[in-house]
């Protein structure tokens, strides 16, 4: 691994349950993340898989402080950000951002594209408006979307195009790391490869750091260098992809990647036989 | 090869909107035969649910209209029956499960009530007898503690739960034919592998004959003894499971095929994935030519952007429709990548 950008040490996040309806009390917790460690070096890319509820997009979150985490130490670039507020968080978030699972849901459906991909710009106080307009043609042009079209609505467009906007916002304040959390779970499989695609250009071009979250794990072994597997809130194995997938250490991640549906109706056949008969042999018992 | 249980001859199913009419299944034929399940693969919007949908007749009209075709079952054609006829059809003989089983089961009904509610319907047990029979289908969907289970509301389940509390109710009535939409999609991958097994193991006990819609070609390799591959309203290749995975012939399907990340793929970190340009097309106003020729990277200047190719059957049992299948094509040069 090269020197890391990102360090998280012993992350923890619980959500409390709230009873009543006019005095809420904390009757209870859940832990949704469970002393996770891990580093990401300088253009890499760290893949984060687990099913769902396992903790996946909460570490994400609590890694950008968009939650804040329980306890536990995030570092990015040298900087403890989870002690940091205010002004002093705002201008390193600048050089982190985020792309969102769902290209329907994420896009704020009264702007148009060029308002939604220059908003980072504005709100950071980047350029002149002249500058910033020029900015993002090119930002668009950079992901591959008619740059013709920044007075167009979301609406427009189709899942592929719109994550390409959602990619092109991300990437309006030149960040160093980007959480990609379920990138391209939204979409078609002909489409999914061109978004993956553009990802990993991106990252050649820019040297960008991602943390990749996603519950596919043929995607997430096509973009990562290493991997960790998330289990109810724990990282239950963490090592280079492609030692994990060849030989896994972790039953649970054997159980996983034993589950993963592949187009080959002989080797499905096989696994479906071993399945029936590991069954019969627990009914035996 | 074993009886036809269903035949579906040149469906057309249209939507009659504001901006034109949608041509979303434009010509669809295929037989479904005794025991066995037929495996529909495309992807958004190529027109595979509403071809399950204009089965059963479950479209809302207006907008959408069956314009054309039959569908044939034991005999009869479902597209002109009487609603009143339809109704005894639906949930007896043929069943439907659907992809979120949070959206299909009632949120207010315990599952008790959901599952007589449907026994009942089609039989003339006394509520008791019903209640009983709904425990045994629970116990053989392998729902665990099915009697206590009978009083509990959907939310109290995983979605894997409740995937089963749904096909419990679809066999209730040991239907002839299960349309199953997207079954497993919702679901995390090792719950859908018990899903998949679960479905698997019910066609065999009850002799049902089954249609699976999906959009994952692993899906398909998993349960499917026959498979369609849809794009843009019509049927572009068919074949038997084995033969279409170890031949596929349609430039879309080997597209798909080649598009989709492989989990066995060492080295596939530092390459980039194959890609399919451009997207499918409109179905306001589908092209007369081959639908995919914009993409394919084999057409160009010949008989597919002239005419529309038909289906047509390169060996027993495997039909194309495309100029350019892969078995026709040694020689041919492909078209410099756009």
């Amino acid at each position: 691994m090269t020197e890391p950008l990102v360090q998280v040490r012993n992350l923890h996040k619980s959500f409390p349950i709230k009873k009543g309806i006019f005095v809420e009390r904390t009757v209870d917790q859940v832990d949704a993340v469970i002393d996770v460690s891990f580093d990401i070096g300088k253009g890499e890319t760290l893949g984060l898989v687990g099913e769902s509820g396992s903790g996946k997009s909460t570490t994400g979150y609590c890694i950008l402080q968009i939650l804040r985490p329980t306890s536990g130490s995030v570092v990015f670039d040298g900087h403890e950000l989870t002690e940091l507020k205010g002004e002093d968080l705002r201008r390193l978030r600048r050089r982190m951002q985020l792309v969102f699972q769902d290209p329907f849901a994420s896009l704020d459906p009264r702007m148009t594209v060029g308002d939604i991909v220059g908003e980072p710009l504005v709100v950071h106080k980047v350029g002149s408006r002249q500058e910033r307009r020029a900015r993002v043609r090119e930002l668009l042009d950079v992901v591959g979307f008619d740059p013709g079209y920044t007075n167009r609505y979301p609406h427009e467009f189709s899942g592929g195009q719109r994550q390409r906007i959602g990619i092109a916002r991300a990437l309006a304040l030149s960040p160093d790391f980007i959480v990609c959390d379920e990138p391209v779970s939204a979409l078609d499989v002909s489409i999914q490869a061109q978004i993956l695609n553009l990802l990993k250009d991106l990252q050649q071009e820019f040297g960008l750091t991602y943390l990749f979250i996603a519950h596919d794990l043929a995607v997430v072994r096509a973009m990562s260098d290493r991997i960790a597997v998330m289990n109810a809130g724990r990282i239950v194995e963490l090592g280079e992809a492609e030692e994990v997938y060849a030989s896994p250490r972790e039953e649970y991640t054997q159980a996983l990647l034993q589950a993963v549906p592949i187009p080959d109706p002989r080797k499905m056949r096989e696994r479906k036989r071993e399945r029936r008969r590991l069954r019969s042999a627990l009914a035996e018992q | 090869m074993s009886e036809t249980l269903l035949s579906v001859r040149d469906l057309r199913t249209q939507f009659f909107t504001r901006e034109g009419v949608v041509h979303a299944v434009d010509g669809v034929s295929f037989d479904v035969h005794k025991g066995r399940t037929l495996g529909i693969v495309g992807e958004s919007g190529c027109g595979k649910t509403v071809t399950a949908l204009s089965i059963i007749r479950l479209l809302p009209t207006p907008p959408a209209r069956i314009v054309g075709g039959q569908v044939l079952f034991q005999g009869r054609d479902l597209t002109t029956l009487p609603e009143r006829e339809l109704e005894d059809i639906r949930g007896s003989e043929i069943a439907m499960i659907f992809q979120d089983p949070m959206t299909s089961l009632n949120p207010t009904l315990t599952i008790g009530m959901q599952i007589t509610e449907t026994i009942r319907r089609h039989s003339k047990l006394s509520k008791r007898a019903a209640r009983v029979r709904a425990i045994e289908l629970l116990e053989e969907v392998g729902l665990p503690r099915a009697a206590s289970r009978l009083d509990d509301y959907p939310h109290r389940l995983s979605g894997g739960m409740r995937q089963r509390v749904m096909i419990a109710i679809a066999i209730s009535c040991d239907p002839a034919l299960l349309i199953a939409d997207e079954p497993t999609t919702a679901l995390d991958v090792t719950v859908q592998a018990q899903v998949l097994d679960l479905l698997a193991e019910m066609r065999d006990a009850h002799d049902m004959a089954m249609i699976v819609i999906t959009h994952d070609m692993g899906v398909v390799a998993d349960i499917a003894d026959e498979v369609i591959v849809m794009y843009a309203g019509q049927v572009v290749e068919q074949a038997p499971v084995l033969e279409l995975f170890d031949r596929p012939e349609h430039p879309y399907t080997e597209a798909l095929l080649g598009a989709l990340p492989q989990i066995e793929d060492p080295g596939v970190r530092h390459r980039r994935l194959t890609a399919i340009p451009g997207r499918p097309p409109d179905l306001l106003d589908p092209p007369e030519t081959c639908r995919f020729a914009a993409r394919c990277k084999y057409a160009g200047g010949d008989a597919c952007t002239q005419h529309m190719p038909e289906l047509r059957e390169l060996r027993p049992g495997h039909l194309v429709r495309s100029e350019h299948p892969a078995s026709e094509r040694a020689g041919t040069r492909e078209k410099v990548a756009t």
